[in-house]
């Protein structure tokens, strides 16, 4: 197992590099010259000069990567073009939000998509199990902008029940920061009030980015506890006449639970990237929101930045979906 | 025809195929079918935000243009994004992936690498990555998410190929001296186009929802166009009085994209019978 873990971890290295030198040459494609665009449009070639000479945009571009490379390995991305800010700090400081939105989607696309996915195996064919299904393709089909928006319109704006946006009422402190997620902060701090709002403002956010995966993970476990049904095992229990919730819950479904549980680990990149726009309309501020802002202020460096954060983030989950399924499944754990 | 046969009797994908073919048929016909041409781009303020009434099925926008109306030319955008980037990754990603399944060797490897690289980054942040470069406006948004959905074409020609390079009757068309482009193009490429066409189809649905995602974000199409994306991301400081404005729009996406996704499953329960959704 931990050889498996070095041997994936050496894996991603290369692709890690490439995906550096890609975020690199796109930085260089950027049509504009960037010397020229900080220098102001009143510039003498001199002072451009002296800018690059600054920014070594006149050495060598191999040594330019190189020096790009070490920066990057250092945590260090640049200074935003908008802000000025240090953008290494930034995403350091909105990765905790995206983090905690992200969990909570994957806990409610989980935990509901199992639920729903063995109701409608054990009574299929039934008219739940045929709305389920119709729910499941739609949920496939919809955007999540939309989604969010009839969500806003439907629990905060009509009816009142849910905060529009953000992580905590305005004027409220954020709870002591140890792991920044607030949630947890909260129960650390065993401060209830903190809880309960946070959790508030988690549950539109959080069901909007769950509800794609919810269908996914509700089809998955649908066919594949099916597919457990039909063994002789199934069929000896109910003839011994075990009643029909003790064959399902304990045995049937957790031999059905691999397939499942992969498209939980798949989902979480797909979260990541959903994260974007829920960020956006909720006013989210995690990772999301700040590429989108990063996006309409044209600031190249921290979009490539975010780019390449998400894009290890992403790396790791792959290894970390591969290890649990060897644990769930030690069949595939000796291969590892 | 017996395809055929088999796919018109599943009532799923048949649902689909109707819905893909109404949504062509009102995007190709928009401006003859819809009730109020005139209020597509043409503003009034007189009738801003009216609610749905028998005169403006879904009611009016902040600038008092027919919402069907608009929603019905907004089909042609969303067909023509999807049908762009779905033949251009296509272009690109098909050919890469027979090259690198049926040549080994360095080449080969080097494009499934290249491959890997793009499917590292997820889509729609690689998208918006390469968008922002561009200038702004519906053909970068194309280019963008051409750029970025081409390896999911490569991965299947490549694997596909893989499969069929091993059979007898390419075994037999080397020894005739085939030329490797016309065992490729002519012998290879019929015999893969059947999970090409089930992921394309998939991923006309899938680029609609992408598309209409850059829209919203504000990086595809600009105003004044009918794009659905754009639509709901104007209509969001007018709720929640005017709730039409941004319901029915959004409602277009989800009605298109079922369609498209309807007819996929259905394409690919025929492909491949393993993988079959329900018994």
């Amino acid at each position: 197992m931990i050889l498996f873990l070095i041997r994936r971890l050496l894996l991603v290295i290369p692709v890690l590099l490439g995906l550096l030198l890609l975020t690199f040459v796109m930085i260089r494609m950027v049509p504009t010259d960037p010397a020229a665009a900080l220098a102001g449009e009143n510039a003498t070639a001199a002072q451009i000069a002296a800018i690059r000479t600054d920014l070594g945009l006149d050495r060598p571009v191999v040594l330019q990567f190189l020096s790009y490379l070490g920066q990057v390995l250092q945590g260090d991305f640049g200074v935003s073009l908008y802000s000025n800010r240090a953008i290494g700090a930034d995403i350091l400081q909105r990765l905790p939000a995206t983090l905690e939105l992200t969990f909570v989607a994957l806990i409610f696309a989980a935990v509901g998509g199992i639920a729903i996915g063995t109701a409608a195996a054990v009574w299929h064919n039934s008219w739940f199990d045929h709305l389920i299904r119709l729910v499941t393709v739609a949920g496939l089909a919809m955007a999540s902008f939309w989604l969010a928006i009839m969500l806003q319109f439907v629990f905060s704006m009509d009816l009142g029940w849910l905060p529009l946006r953000g992580r905590l009422p305005t004027g409220m402190t954020p709870p002591m920061a140890i792991t920044g997620l607030y949630t947890v902060d909260s129960i650390l701090t065993l401060n209830g009030t903190t809880l309960w709002a946070s959790l508030r403002h988690l549950a539109l956010p959080g069901a909007t980015l769950a509800f794609g995966g919810l269908a996914t993970v509700a089809r998955f476990t649908r066919s594949s506890l099916l597919e457990t049904l039909q063994n002789d095992y199934i069929t000896y229990e109910r003839a011994v006449g075990f009643p029909r919730w003790r064959i399902v819950l304990p045995y049937a479904l957790r031999n059905s639970l691999v397939s499942p549980l992969n498209q939980i680990g798949l989902l979480f990149g797909g979260f990541i990237s959903g994260a974007v726009v829920v960020e956006a309309i909720f006013d989210w501020p995690g990772l999301g929101s700040y590429l989108v802002g990063a996006i309409l202020t044209a600031d190249f460096n921290a979009t490539l930045a975010v780019t390449l954060v998400v894009g290890v983030i992403y790396a790791l989950v792959n290894i970390a979906v591969d290890l649990v399924q060897g644990l769930i499944d030690p069949r595939i754990g000796k291969d590892l | 025809m017996l395809v055929l046969k088999k796919l018109l009797r599943d009532i799923p994908a048949v649902l689909g195929l109707v819905i893909i073919l109404t949504v062509a048929l009102l995007a190709i016909f928009a401006w003859q079918i819809a009730p109020h041409p005139e209020q597509i781009y043409g503003t009034n303020i007189l009738r801003r935000l009216r609610p749905p009434s028998a005169d403006h099925w879904m009611g009016t926008d902040a600038l008092g243009r027919d919402i069907f109306s608009r929603v019905i030319l907004g089909a042609r955008s969303a067909l023509i994004i999807a049908l762009g980037v779905v033949g251009l990754s296509m272009l690109i990603g098909v050919p890469l992936g027979l090259y690198a399944g049926y040549s080994r060797g360095f080449g080969s490897s080097a494009v499934m690498r290249l491959a890997d690289l793009f499917l590292a980054v997820p889509q729609l942040i690689l998208a918006l990555a390469v968008a922002q470069l561009l200038s702004r406006g519906l053909e970068s948004a194309m280019i963008a998410l051409s750029l970025t959905y081409w390896p999911f074409f490569t991965r299947t020609a490549y694997s596909e190929t893989l499969r069929i390079r091993s059979s007898l009757f390419v075994e037999a068309l080397e020894g005739l001296g085939a030329s490797p482009l016309r065992i490729v193009a002519l012998h290879i490429l019929p015999n893969i186009a059947a999970p090409l066409i089930v992921r394309a189809t998939i991923g006309m649905g899938f680029m609609i929802l992408t598309a209409a995602t850059l829209g919203f974000l504000g990086i595809g199409a600009t105003p004044p166009s009918p794009e659905w994306g754009l639509m709901v991301a104007e209509s969001r400081q007018y709720l929640p009085q005017s709730w039409w404005y941004a319901a029915f729009p959004g409602f277009a996406i989800l009605l298109t994209v079922l369609g498209f996704n309807l007819l996929g499953d259905g394409l690919r329960d025929l492909v491949d019978p393993k993988l079959r959704r329900s018994r």
